[in-house]
């Protein structure tokens, strides 16, 4: 089978979780974009380790899934926080930080 | 006991007073601190004698110690060590500045009673004879150095002790400003000497001097006319005198601390100390001889018209420190040291009277509005009639040996010297006028009202709370004097140390009698071996032909005072109005002020002025606000980026690295 194939939707999917955060503004869809957009890269990163024939790739895939797992809970956790005190789960309204 | 241990302990308790008493001024009761202060001062004196006790002990050439404690500054090439040198030199300046220290300390107790500052003072007092001592048991340059800016430093913070008075701050700063001139002087004069000797260390130093200069080279040349003018700010000496007279501000104890027992002595020390630089710059000791002389005759007819008390008596020291200052340039080491030690007691005497009686005016200082103290304050008037007798240089009183023997040594090295012993004797007949004009214009006659007051009630007259010289409403909070003053005759602790002082202004001078004893020049000789200049010696026959001549100058000095001022008191101001002129120009100070004013005030002054107006608006504003603006218009900018939005965030970040990502697949292919 064609690597082609497998890198035409790594792109597709990475550019759905793109455009799903630049378009989106509850915290909670950005979130599971950006999961999407990581899963994408291992999907890229799986595919080519088969290409080449040995394991690394795949083992940065590991590493990948860990890094998101952490990623997601701190995510979720200030998605909970937020929801806590009561404030708009909109991330244009959060925008104190503004220079 | 070491010699160096009990030189130490002369630096530890002055140190350790002015710390304590500053550090526990809110515990110690008034009583306390006075105690504590004079104790400390006290006990350098008691450790003074017991190294004078063991130095005597030993070989008279062996009598020197260096000592040290840890490095104060080792870097490369340069080794400076925390290091005292005691001599004989040193030794006998430490023995005068504690011992009239003590006494002045023990009359401030008295005197400073109702004042609102009590401990500051002692605490100042106290750190002033510290820095003193430090200066004069320094070891080496840098050390001399910074004694010499503490003694600055005391003195500003005392000149300047009642603080809301705007003369008196004036006068602090101009002190400290003049000294930091001569501090200039010093520091510019150790850098060309470890430039030439490399080292700083008093030892080395004079050691290598000889070997290394060659007589009125220039290098030594320089040193020694930097060092003079270190010596001639703290001196007192032309031109920088200006800053003595208006000293005066400070209380009365300073003044007498000031210009009898340390401070002005500094520079004659100093001279005295790098004689052997002197030796090999002959003509910088002849420049210090003949400014000495200068000096000595400008203010002592300065003296002649002063109306104010202090002011006079500051004068009359400028002028004695010109003879020392001459003793000590032009090979009279001992003769100028002896000269210091006698006018150290008899001027602090002065001193202290003019205190007791300015307390009983009230603080009026002015000889105009005084008369009849005698009557009415018989303890001051007794004691101040004997440091003016020794200060006129009376027959068999202290002043009357140590100032003719440094005009004998003058005449017996010849030459032109011979100008020193000719004026010097026309300067001690001045001397003869002032003081006793001083004391004649003050004591005898009819009693003011306040000494009338004193006669009648036994009360001093108690001042309203404004500066007698200006008007100026005084803030009695701070810095304030006291309504109530006090004087020697209702103060034992005032009294005693007066006596102590009258007694040695009387006979202090009977140690070193030409024929008959040399306890000053044979304990001092050592010192000053290795000049060429002690060698010198006026004959004992020429010294008591000097005597006779002073002694008849002196009396025709006291007689001519009385003949202007007692015979008849219209014959005065009779003069003053003929010499109309001249008398404006001594009273006006030979207009001194307002020549340093016009040459060195207004010049700086302008250029400051120029600096601010030109150089401060055009190039400095230009400079700092050209790179705030730039600074403001770039972070608006980058403020611009930091909107807020998350969104717009990632969105940057992808483009950034999709525009990366193009980079390098374009550059690669």
């Amino acid at each position: 089978m064609n690597i082609t194939w497998y890198i035409v939707l790594s792109s597709l999917l990475f550019a759905t979780g793109v455009l799903g955060i630049l378009l989106r503004r509850s915290p909670m869809v950005i979130l599971l974009c950006l999961e999407l957009m990581l899963n994408a890269g291992n999907l890229a990163l799986v595919a080519f380790s088969r290409m080449v024939g040995n394991e690394q790739g795949q083992v940065f895939a590991v590493i990948v899934m860990v890094i998101a797992a952490c990623e997601v809970v701190v995510g979720l956790g200030l998605i909970v926080a937020i929801f806590r005190r009561r404030l708009p789960l909109n991330v244009d309204d959060l925008r104190e930080l503004r220079g | 006991m070491s010699v160096s241990f009990w030189a130490w302990l002369v630096l530890l308790f002055p140190l350790l007073g002015s710390i304590g008493i500053a550090l526990g001024y809110r515990a110690l009761p008034r009583k306390a601190a006075g105690m504590i202060g004079t104790a400390a001062i006290g006990l350098a004196f008691a450790c003074g004698v017991a190294a004078l006790i063991s130095l005597l002990g030993e070989d008279p050439e062996a009598r020197h110690h260096a000592s040290s404690l840890w490095d104060y500054a080792s870097v490369a090439g340069l080794d400076i060590k925390l290091g005292i040198y005691l001599d004989q030199l040193s030794l006998f300046m430490v023995l005068v500045v504690t011992g009239v220290s003590t006494l002045i300390h023990l009359y401030s107790y008295g005197y400073m009673q109702s004042d609102e500052g009590y401990h500051r003072f002692f605490s100042y007092l106290n750190f002033f004879v510290f820095s003193m001592l430090l200066l004069v048991l320094a070891g080496n340059f840098v050390l001399l150095i910074v004694g010499w800016a503490f003694v600055g430093f005391a003195s500003y913070a005392l000149i300047s002790f009642w603080y809301r008075r705007e003369t008196a701050t004036r006068a602090g700063m101009k002190a400290f400003v003049i000294n930091v001139v001569g501090d200039i002087g010093l520091v510019l004069a150790a850098f060309l000497i470890f430039r030439e000797l490399g080292s700083f260390d008093y030892g080395t130093v004079f050691a290598k001097a000889p070997e290394v200069f060659s007589t009125n080279q220039w290098s030594v040349t320089a040193i020694c006319l930097l060092l003079l003018v270190g010596a001639f700010a703290k001196s007192a000496q032309l031109p920088l005198h200006t800053w003595l007279p208006d000293a005066m501000e400070g209380p009365t104890p300073v003044s007498s601390l000031i210009h009898a027992a340390t401070m002005v002595t500094a520079g004659v020390y100093l001279i005295a100390r790098t004689h052997i630089l002197f030796v090999l710059a002959p003509t910088a000791a002849d420049i210090a001889a003949f400014v000495g002389l200068a000096t000595l005759l400008v203010a002592a007819t300065i003296a002649l018209v002063m109306t104010d008390l202090k002011r006079a008596i500051a004068y009359s020291t400028m002028s004695q420190i010109g003879y020392m200052v001459v003793g000590v340039s032009i090979g009279a080491y001992s003769a100028g040291m002896f000269h210091l030690m006698t006018h150290a007691f008899f001027k602090a005497l002065l001193f202290m009277a003019a205190g007791s009686i300015i307390a009983a005016m009230a603080n009026e200082q002015n000889i105009d509005k005084m008369s009849g103290f005698g009557k009415a304050m018989r303890f001051t008037s007794i004691t101040m009639l004997c440091g003016g007798l020794a200060l006129a240089a009376f027959p068999l009183t202290s002043g009357f040996f140590s100032k003719d023997e440094i005009l004998a040594y003058a005449g017996a090295r010849g030459g032109m010297y011979i100008v020193f012993t000719v004026l010097g004797y026309f300067g001690a007949f001045l001397t003869a006028i002032y003081t006793f004009r001083l004391i004649f214009r003050v004591l005898p006659g009819k009693p003011c009202p306040e000494a009338q007051e004193l006669i009648d009630t036994g009360h001093v007259h108690h001042a309203h709370p404004f500066n007698p010289a200006t008007g100026e409403e005084e803030d009695t909070d701070v810095g304030f004097p006291g309504a109530e003053h006090h004087i020697a005759e209702q103060s034992a602790p005032m009294r005693v140390a007066m006596a102590v002082l009258a007694f040695l202004a009387l006979v202090g001078g009977l140690i070193q009698v030409p024929g008959v004893d040399d306890v000053i020049a044979n304990w001092l000789d050592p010192v000053f071996a290795d000049s060429p200049l002690t060698a010198i010696h006026p004959s004992v026959e020429w010294s008591w032909i000097g005597l006779g001549i002073g002694a008849v100058i002196s009396l025709a000095g006291i007689w001519a005072a009385h003949w202007l001022y007692i015979a008849n008191p219209e014959r005065p101001r009779a003069l003053e109005a003929r010499l109309q002129g001249v008398h404006d120009f001594l009273f006006r100070k030979w207009y001194f002020d307002e020549a340093i004013d016009f040459l060195v005030v207004r010049p700086a002054l302008a250029i400051g002025r120029f600096a601010n107006r030109v150089f401060e608006r055009l190039v400095v504003d230009g400079l700092v606000t050209g790179t705030e603006e730039t600074v403001r218009g770039t972070s608006g900018v980058i403020r611009a980026v930091q909107n807020g939005f998350v969104r717009s965030y990632a969105l940057l970040l992808i483009a950034g690295f999709a525009g990366l990502a193009l980079y390098f697949l374009l550059s690669s292919s």
